[in-house]
């Protein structure tokens, strides 16, 4: 029996609007899973099932061995961690501290045990140094970064982390890539969504393709990104490294510059690399 | 002629300790694509709330110097009597849309109603934006009940049927599957070419490298580089301002550290592939 288990899994929004069709899927403890696909196609209805916030319409989701219908989602968020797509849909608090704090403060968790998780997880999202700002005096990036701490400060077992790249700069994804890592060094299962092939390729070795309402594909990151019928019915591109290597006719199943740069080197044996200047004192 | 034009521009949030921008100048020519990039907290967004006039009208705080659309400075003009001239899609779609339309269609017309078009011509022009951005099948759907990224799609369709003469956009595609983003930017690049000024804050250096004109690089709220994609993509020294350059240009200058020979550093696909095709058939030697 997988960690988590979707069987069969369907929703319809009370509108009469079908998100999600027939949808099966397992995902491991501690495992690391990115959810690519289309706009529309169901994969924030997904993860909002997952962590409790909707009902499936059909089917059943089992987490740890235990059937998640009847846990109500305050229930359910304490093994599942969410962190929205949109962090203004989230954040509510006069101060950063406060906003992380709260989770904790409603579990009555104890003062000085409550400050240490949340300068960790301040820490670990990169804002240490922004406990006593307003929320929204901060740049929608930051934004993303205080929703996902207090998300993660919460320590549950399964953190879910919906579109974290979106408007991230180099230094914001590198730290999502730190946050994922350590999750992952914790034993957290950890499922994002993201539209950021690059992130993608770099941080995920498994991949769930969602695309009008079904999941397509659920295989290895380079299985996935090598697979152009796939691609094309979720609108997914390749990184742009492989695409690259498409282009030039490069059979191998590359994903990034190190091994692009590898792959040159061993097509030309005959190259000298510059020798590195030695610091010899004399 | 400069559409746009920021002189000695400085402004401090009414909150803020520090100012988010400091003594900018810049000219945007007319019908260019112009990429404002940085890191996060770089001034990008409040560079745009100055050229969309937001900057002093609505964020109050301190301003110096000026901003000029259309040889109009934007301290003689209302946010209204700027929005004819410029439209803004703003960074998070979520605030963008208007919250009294009922459909997909409501939403797109809403400019267009407010800005007193007739009904056939509202009709038409939105059937057209509709078909262009692939929303047709959503277009009785309420906004508010599409998914994120449609939403953001929605957002820069209601936009761009007004056709200003300035697009501001943030972020346009930050929410947006892969393809859907490539698309955008085929429709982004059908607006310049009918002449239209774009002016884009955007991470995905990639798409920038193969559309736009003119770079301009923010740190710390100033301009530190301006000028052409490939002269500043091509920069080692890019890599100082937390901005990473498209990923051929990142690939092209490892194997240049490398000892490879390659005549310049590749910027786009077509770049890259030519540069790599001629280093790879010369492998012998190499």
């Amino acid at each position: 029996m997988s960690y988590i288990e979707l069987k069969d899994v369907s929703f319809t929004y009370p509108n009469g609007n079908v998100a999600l069709e027939n949808v099966s899927l397992d995902l491991e403890k501690g495992e690391r899973v990115a959810i690519i696909g289309q706009n529309g196609a169901g994969k924030t209805t997904m993860v909002k099932l997952i962590n409790g916030l909707l009902k499936p319409s059909k089917g059943e989701i089992i987490i740890d061995g235990k059937n998640i219908r009847k846990l109500s989602a305050a229930k359910n968020s304490r093994q599942v961690g969410y962190s929205f797509q949109n962090p203004d849909d989230q954040i509510f608090n006069k101060d950063v501290y406060s906003e992380i704090a709260f989770g904790l403060k409603r579990m009555k968790v104890e003062k000085a045990e409550l400050e240490d998780r949340v300068q960790a997880a301040a820490r670990l999202c990169n804002l240490g140094r922004l406990l006593d700002e307003n929320p929204y005096d901060l740049s929608l990036s930051k934004r993303k970064f205080v929703a996902i701490a207090s998300v993660i400060v919460m320590d549950t077992k399964i953190v879910i982390l919906d579109e974290p790249t979106a408007g991230q700069d180099k230094a914001g994804i590198e730290c999502l890539a730190g946050i994922i890592d350590s999750l992952g060094r914790k034993g957290k299962t950890v499922v994002a969504i993201s539209h950021d092939m690059e992130f993608v390729a770099d941080n995920f070795k498994r991949c769930v393709v969602m695309a009008q309402k079904h999941k397509i594909a659920d295989d290895g990151t380079k299985t996935v990104f090598w697979n152009p019928g796939i691609l094309a019915e979720a609108k997914l591109k390749q990184p742009h490294i492989s695409s690259l290597c498409n282009k030039l006719g490069i059979e191998e199943r590359i994903l990034s510059i190190d091994e692009f740069v590898r792959y040159v080197e061993a097509q030309c044996p005959n190259h000298n690399p510059p020798q590195k200047e030695l610091n010899i004192e004399k | 002629m400069d559409i746009i034009e920021v002189q000695h521009l400085s402004y401090r949030y009414p909150t803020a300790q520090k100012p988010s921008l400091r003594d900018i100048n810049l000219r945007i020519k007319k019908g260019e694509l112009c990429a404002i990039v940085g890191a996060n907290d770089s001034g990008k967004t409040t560079l745009c709330h100055a050229i969309r006039g937001f900057i002093p009208h609505f964020h109050k705080g301190e301003m110096e110097g000026d901003v000029f659309v259309m040889g109009e400075n934007t301290r003689s003009k209302t946010i209204a009597g700027l929005c004819g001239t410029v439209g803004i899609v703003v960074q998070n779609p979520f605030t963008q849309l208007s919250g009294v339309a009922e459909t997909a269609y409501e939403e797109i017309a809403f400019g267009l109603e407010n800005m007193g078009i007739l009904f056939e011509e509202t009709r038409k022009r939105v059937e057209n934006i509709l078909k262009l951005f692939n929303l047709d099948e959503l277009r009785d759907r309420n906004p508010f009940e599409l998914s994120g990224g449609q939403q953001q799609i929605l957002s820069l369709a209601s936009i761009m049927v007004m056709e200003p003469d300035v697009l501001v956009m943030d972020e346009p595609t930050s929410q947006v599957d892969p393809q859907s983003t490539e698309e955008i930017y085929q429709i982004i690049n059908f607006f310049k070419e009918k002449g239209t000024t774009i002016v884009l804050v955007e991470h995905k250096m990639e798409l920038i490298a193969q559309f736009a004109d003119h770079v301009v690089m923010l740190e710390n709220g100033a301009v530190v580089m301006d000028g052409k994609p490939s002269d500043i993509f091509s920069d080692p020294e890019i890599i100082k301002y937390k901005v990473s350059p498209p990923r051929y240009a990142m690939l092209g200058m490892e194997l240049q550290k490398r000892g490879f020979p390659l005549h310049r550093i590749p910027i786009t696909e077509n770049q890259a592939v030519s540069q790599i095709k001629e280093l790879l058939s010369a492998k012998g030697s190499c």
